[in-house]
């Protein structure tokens, strides 16, 4: 089985048979680093979120007790402290921005794609693009300038519309994008039966794109969550309880800033949790965003 | 219901006495031109489309027979940077008066697309969507215009069981019926088809023109198709396009066998095109 099992021989082309085996022998390495790189970079790339979920476990589960949630912070020194009015604060704020921020965001989105040539859109577009590059510090000083200063006090809804206006322009831009992928054909056989162009848009384009509109507008929620800086000088943060729009409200991520740059350790340890709740807050949102996702593509598309 | 209660001849008059025939939903084109910005696509087209007749568009690609269709239930309104100059007249009023208003009118001159466009709903909601427009519609009525909409469309048989699945559940042929189902839900006076068969295997395509068959004794149905034999099946009456151009139209028995344009015996005898 020596001679009568080599294959028969080929086109022997540029190079004698030998070299070509050791040409292939080269690919084959050279395809085994390459693969090794790409998953290498693949688990460095999620490495940052597992150190962090990791440490902030450590550091933060042992805090986090049921009165944490249900507590008040309390002053140095005293056990039992929460961040109760943090985190009702946190979704007070979450949800001002959502109903100011998705409305908006959505239409608006829904114009770029439905309108994607007009001078507007175009406009928009670009606006939207630089928007969503803008440092939320600026957005935070802008807020202020125009949200509190007039009225002389910061406030709670102040925060929410710095919050909306960091959400609009993301959320516009993700329900252009999905928008867009929803087939023409659909558009026509709405028309086609009679259908008003907007009424077109809402009944049959934004319906089949909900689930990616959705998934959209959570993503975008999700990033908010966790914004501090358009916080600093609206919503200022309060260490009392408070859910009034027209008063300053605390949030945790103020909270966390507050507790982290004190000097005391039982605070260390209370922005630790704090940052935990937070954390998983935003997890729960995406997983959210995932879950409403999955199942609802497979009947829209095709 | 079989195809054989009427008896219609090549001239789309009605030889059996007592058929239910009507006249609404005459269809005609006077000097109609059309462009796409610069480019012309249309040119002067005259052309007579009766009722209870199915009129086959055919031509080569881009011959301008979909733009004309499409001009019918003024498809393009919406697409910038078009315009035309004649008329189109629907029962002798011409669709582009400015008091028309385009909605209204494509309720009453409905449209099945080559690629069927089914809503990814349930096949009762499907054939619901155009009539639903009016919402005040009572539960008891919307379910009788589904049923009548969808005995119509022959399709009632194969669905009454599932009518709340999703409509993307069904085969090609199927959904392309209920796709004429939901636009005779808005009991429409015209029927325009593009290539409504050209996607689907050949005997839903025998569906598809049995239907229309049943279709044309209510309704004025004109029909684009590339396949020359659907043509000579399906029509009464044969438009032949090219290039912007209405070459020849007359009874499709004559197209086929007889036509008076060197073009059109070309294009089907299967020379160009």
């Amino acid at each position: 089985m020596t001679t009568a099992a080599k294959p028969p021989t080929r086109r022997s082309g540029v190079y004698p048979a030998a070299a070509r085996a050791g040409k292939l022998r080269r690919r084959h390495a050279v395809n085994a680093l390459m693969a090794g790189l790409v998953g290498l970079a693949a688990v460095l790339a999620t490495l940052p979120l597992v150190v962090v979920l990791f440490y902030l476990l450590k550091q933060g589960a042992s805090s986090v007790q049921w009165h944490f949630f249900t507590n008040m912070p309390k002053p140095v020194g005293e056990s039992g402290g929460g961040m109760a009015n943090a985190i009702v604060g946190t979704l007070i704020l979450i949800g001002t921005a959502s109903l100011i921020g998705l409305p908006v965001g959505i239409g608006g989105g829904l114009y770029l794609a439905e309108r994607r040539g007009s001078r507007l859109a175009n406009t928009t577009r670009f606006l939207a693009d630089v928007l969503n590059g803008l440092p939320s510090i600026v957005m935070g000083i802008f807020a202020w300038q125009f949200l509190v200063r007039p009225f002389g006090h910061f406030s709670a809804w102040a925060g929410g519309v710095a919050l909306a206006a960091m959400m609009i322009p993301q959320v516009a831009r993700t329900t252009e994008e999905i928008v867009r992928t929803v087939p023409v054909s659909l558009r026509e056989a709405a028309l086609a039966l009679g259908y008003t162009r907007w009424r077109t848009s809402l009944t049959v384009v934004l319906r089949t794109a909900t689930a990616g509109v959705v998934t959209g507008a959570l993503v975008a929620i999700a990033r908010i969550a966790g914004e501090t800086a358009p916080l600093l000088f609206t919503a200022f943060g309060n260490q009392f309880w408070s859910t009034s729009l027209n008063q300053p409200i605390a949030a945790l991520p103020l909270q966390i800033f507050t507790y982290a740059v004190s000097p005391y350790d039982d605070w260390h340890a209370q922005a630790w949790a704090g940052a935990l709740v937070l954390i998983a807050l935003i997890l729960i949102i995406s997983l959210v965003a995932r879950v409403a996702t999955r199942g609802r593509f497979a009947t829209a598309s095709d | 219901m079989t195809a054989a209660t009427v008896e219609v001849t090549a001239r789309g008059q009605p030889s059996g006495s007592g058929a239910p025939v009507t006249n609404r939903g005459a269809l005609a084109a006077r000097q109609f031109s059309f462009w796409y910005g610069e480019k012309q696509a249309l040119f002067d087209i005259d052309l007579d489309m009766r009722s209870s007749a199915i009129t086959a568009l055919i031509g080569p690609s881009g011959c301008g027979k979909s733009t004309f269709l499409r001009s019918i239930n003024r498809m393009h309104d919406l697409l910038p940077g078009t315009r035309h100059e004649g008329q189109i007249l629907l029962d002798d009023a011409d669709v582009y008066r400015p008091e028309v208003d385009a909605t209204a009118l494509r309720r009453r001159v409905g449209m099945v697309f080559q690629r069927w466009n089914c809503f990814p709903k349930s096949i009762y909601d499907n054939v619901a969507y155009g009539p639903r427009i009016n919402a005040s519609l009572p539960r008891h009525e919307l379910d009788w215009i589904v049923e009548s909409s969808l005995r119509r469309a022959a399709l009632w048989d194969e669905v009454k069981d599932r009518l709340r699945q999703t409509a993307l559940g069904l085969s090609g042929g199927q959904q392309q019926r209920l796709c004429i189902a939901r636009t005779l839900a808005n009991d429409p006076e015209v029927l325009l088809l593009d290539e409504p068969a050209s996607a689907l295997d050949p005997i839903a395509t025998q569906k598809i023109e049995e239907l229309l068959y049943e279709l044309k004794r209510e309704l004025t149905v004109v029909i684009v198709t590339h396949n020359l034999q659907q043509a000579a099946r399906a029509s009464d009456y044969t438009a032949f396009f090219y290039m912007g151009r209405l070459i020849e139209v007359g009874p499709t028995d004559r197209m086929f066998t007889a036509p008076q344009e060197e073009r059109t015996n070309s294009y089907i005898t299967g020379r160009f095109g």
